[in-house]
């Protein structure tokens, strides 16, 4: 025992000394237990059995995540948190600042993230200088995923501006197509919120107005000409959009109910499961205008007690950004590395594209996270703003009103 | 010996006391105590004052689950007494398969809310469900779409609630009906008055307690509905059948604000007992007088 103590005392020592001495223990809360998730989260216990880790698993299925929080909130209550958890964004930070992560800098150099990471993905993984968390993946939201049958038929092309998309709309209206493939889920409005905001004010529009709350921008009439641009788009909806899965919005595409759903990239997952290809049965383009908006899942690392658990811990953060694991999980789920060394042969065409334009918009500056997914605000600032949107998108409530409901619920949230 | 017999009655009582008076009070003036603090992902008991109630007051979307919790509970407490009261009286006919329909009635309380309200949520689909059936019998203009429509989708909850809850009303009035003294309904049987005036001015004036009871139930019910409108709409379109229940679990447990949460259960707690003490206290004057 004391041999091991010794041994694991520095992790950087650990990790030369390899496994075989000390049994590094990492006990893992994710809600990743849907066929496709949990064969990647699958990859990963078997590369850290590989290791000589022992891996206990604890998924926490439901809600979106907001079961598994729940749980974690009673763990870390009761001063007995898991090594790794599940977690995204601005949530890392606000677990932060309750005192309870940990620091695993010392991986993070040693592994040299900084130099592979995006500089704006690295900032959310990092807590006051130091390296708290792990990035798995990188999904994109601002998607527009067509039916090539149908536009083809049409002869539509993929559009690249708001009013373009627009024009389309109709014209598939007028011939008895749904236009867009939406479910009437509050998330949903804000993802499709998120992109026009996007498309029609440019990236620092977006992040004065989504990202800082700047009150000038939620007023601004950019903001009132994405509401309006949101209300155009309640008339291409079906009837029975309200309270609809995303599955099965895609899957109106798919069967050629629908010509083009806006919906991050596990939509595709959708497509490839069920035999579409890309570019040939469905196309996939960024929504109209400027910018990438990121979802980036990833694991932070609670403070442990115990060598065992903290070579777990910086086991699994070795792995967790390593290339296999990136290349593996990623192929899994859909979504694409955050690394930007990871050779990219095995990915769909999809993909490619989303590795490219992630590159080519952090050169820019315009690389951004996604509000409607937890990325870019906290909890209640979101939760606010998506009130104002689904309560918009479901009314008639004027551009005018909604952007003073924005205003007001964003100063009562603070 | 005689220590003994004299205490213990509250020897065996004192665990249940003391776990009541932890669990339910205690854990009451715990969250008292946050909902005047700024708790976000974990509690904190810095008091802060009423800003939390101010934050709730001023939100939209607490109003529409205050006026919703209104809506749905008028017509869900006044839509299935009515319905059961009525249901009771037929069934009291001595009709030959009474045991059938009583069952059958009585069995959608068996389900949970969740069964209820996914059922309704199919039902209530315009594209799948009596709009749907009743267009393709021919009538193409038929329109049933409550539940896509923000004005009007809090009545389809008020729909699947009354399904559920009515059977159960009914069993409550049956068993009152029957506990009416079978002999005055027979002289005035004899007398010639007629069976609705019999019923109007005898039996159910003798059934007050049975509609406090009943009353009671459903209200609370009401209050603390959750399930049902999760299962049914998700509180969609938007929030407009949003209900306190489901606000709180929005501010609890989807967006990290503790605080918020806990004003708006103590908000709840609050309607209850407004509606609770008075019936205790003329339950318990009737018993002193």
């Amino acid at each position: 025992m004391n041999m091991k103590t010794i041994l694991a005392t520095s992790v950087a020592s650990f990790c030369m000394a390899g496994a075989a001495m000390a049994e590094p223990q990492a006990e893992v809360l994710h809600w990743w237990t849907s066929g496709g998730e949990a064969r990647a989260v699958a990859v990963l216990q078997e590369e850290f059995a590989s290791r000589g880790g022992s891996w206990t698993d604890m998924p926490v299925a439901g809600g979106g995540g907001d079961a598994a929080m729940t749980a974690l909130r009673a763990r870390v209550l009761s001063g007995n948190a898991p090594t790794a958890v599940q977690l995204k964004g601005p949530a890392i930070q606000e677990w932060y600042e309750e005192g309870v992560l940990a620091d695993i800098s010392a991986v993070a150099e040693a592994q040299g993230w900084a130099d592979v990471l995006p500089a704006s993905i690295a900032g959310h993984m990092q807590c006051e200088g130091t390296w708290c968390a792990a990035p798995v993946n990188v999904h994109r939201v601002d998607w527009v995923w067509a039916n090539k049958a149908i536009l083809d038929e049409h002869g539509i092309a993929m559009p690249t501006t708001w009013d373009e998309f627009n024009a389309a709309a109709d014209k598939l209206q007028a011939a008895g197509i749904t236009p867009l493939a939406h479910g009437g889920q509050s998330w949903q409005d804000a993802t499709v919120f998120e992109t026009v905001v996007l498309g029609l004010g440019g990236p620092e529009f977006f992040r004065s107005a989504l990202i800082d709350l700047d009150m000038d921008a939620l007023t601004s009439d950019t903001m009132k000409a994405a509401f309006d641009q949101m209300r155009t788009m309640r008339g291409y909806v079906d009837a029975n959009f309200s309270g609809r899965d995303w599955n099965l919005a895609t899957a109106m595409v798919m069967n050629g109910e629908a010509a083009f759903q806006i919906m991050g990239d596990w939509a595709k997952g959708e497509f490839l499961a069920a035999g579409k290809v890309p570019g040939e049965d469905f196309l996939c383009a960024s929504t109209p205008g400027d910018g990438y908006l990121y979802n980036v899942d990833s694991f932070a690392m609670f403070e442990v007690d115990g060598e065992d658990a903290q070579a777990g811990q910086a086991l699994l953060a070795e792995l967790i950004v390593g290339q296999n694991f990136q290349k593996v999980f990623n192929l899994n789920k859909g979504s694409i590395p955050v690394r930007s060394d990871v050779a990219l042969d095995e990915f769909d065409a999809c993909a490619v594209l989303s590795s490219n334009e992630m590159a080519a918009t952090s050169d820019a500056g315009s690389l951004l996270p996604s509000y409607a997914h937890g990325m870019a605000l906290r909890g209640a600032q979101a939760g606010a703003i998506t009130d104002v949107v689904t309560a918009h998108f479901n009314s008639d409530m004027s551009s005018d009103d909604a952007v003073q409901m924005l205003a007001d619920a964003v100063t009562n949230s603070m | 010996m005689q220590w003994l017999e004299r205490h213990v009655p509250k020897l065996v009582l004192a665990p249940s006391f003391i776990a009541a008076l932890l669990f339910v009070y205690g854990f009451i003036a715990w969250t008292a105590w946050v909902s005047f603090t700024r708790s976000r992902l974990l509690p904190n008991y810095d008091l802060v004052g009423t800003i939390q109630y101010e934050r709730l007051f001023a939100s939209p979307r607490w109003e529409v689950a205050l006026n919703n919790l209104f809506v749905f509970g008028v017509l869900f407490i006044g839509i299935s007494m009515l319905l059961g009261l009525l249901l009771a009286i037929f069934l009291d006919q001595k009709i030959r398969t009474e045991g059938v329909l009583r069952t059958i009635y009585l069995y959608p309380m068996a389900l949970s809310l969740i069964v209820t309200g996914t059922a309704w949520k199919w039902m209530l689909n315009p594209g799948l469900g009596l709009e749907a059936m009743v267009r393709g019998w021919g009538f193409e203009d038929f329109r049933f779409d409550w539940i896509t429509d923000p004005d009007m989708a809090i009545y389809t909850v008020v729909i699947a609630g009354v399904w559920q809850a009515s059977g159960f009303v009914m069993a409550l009035f049956l068993a009152g009906l029957r506990s009416v003294d079978g002999e005055i309904i027979k002289a005035a049987q004899v007398d010639g008055i007629p069976t609705h005036r019999i019923y109007t001015a005898i039996i159910i004036p003798s059934m007050a307690p049975i509609f406090l009871s009943a009353f009671i139930v459903l209200s609370h019910l009401a209050i603390k509905s959750f399930d049902l409108v999760i299962a049914l709409t998700g509180g969609g379109p938007g929030y407009a059948t949003d209900l306190p229940a489901t606000y709180m679990y929005a501010m609890a447990f989807s967006r990290g604000d503790i605080g918020q949460a806990a004003s708006s259960a103590m908000v709840m707690m609050m309607i209850v007992f407004a509606i609770v003490v008075p019936y205790l206290y003329s339950e318990l004057r009737a018993k002193h007088d």
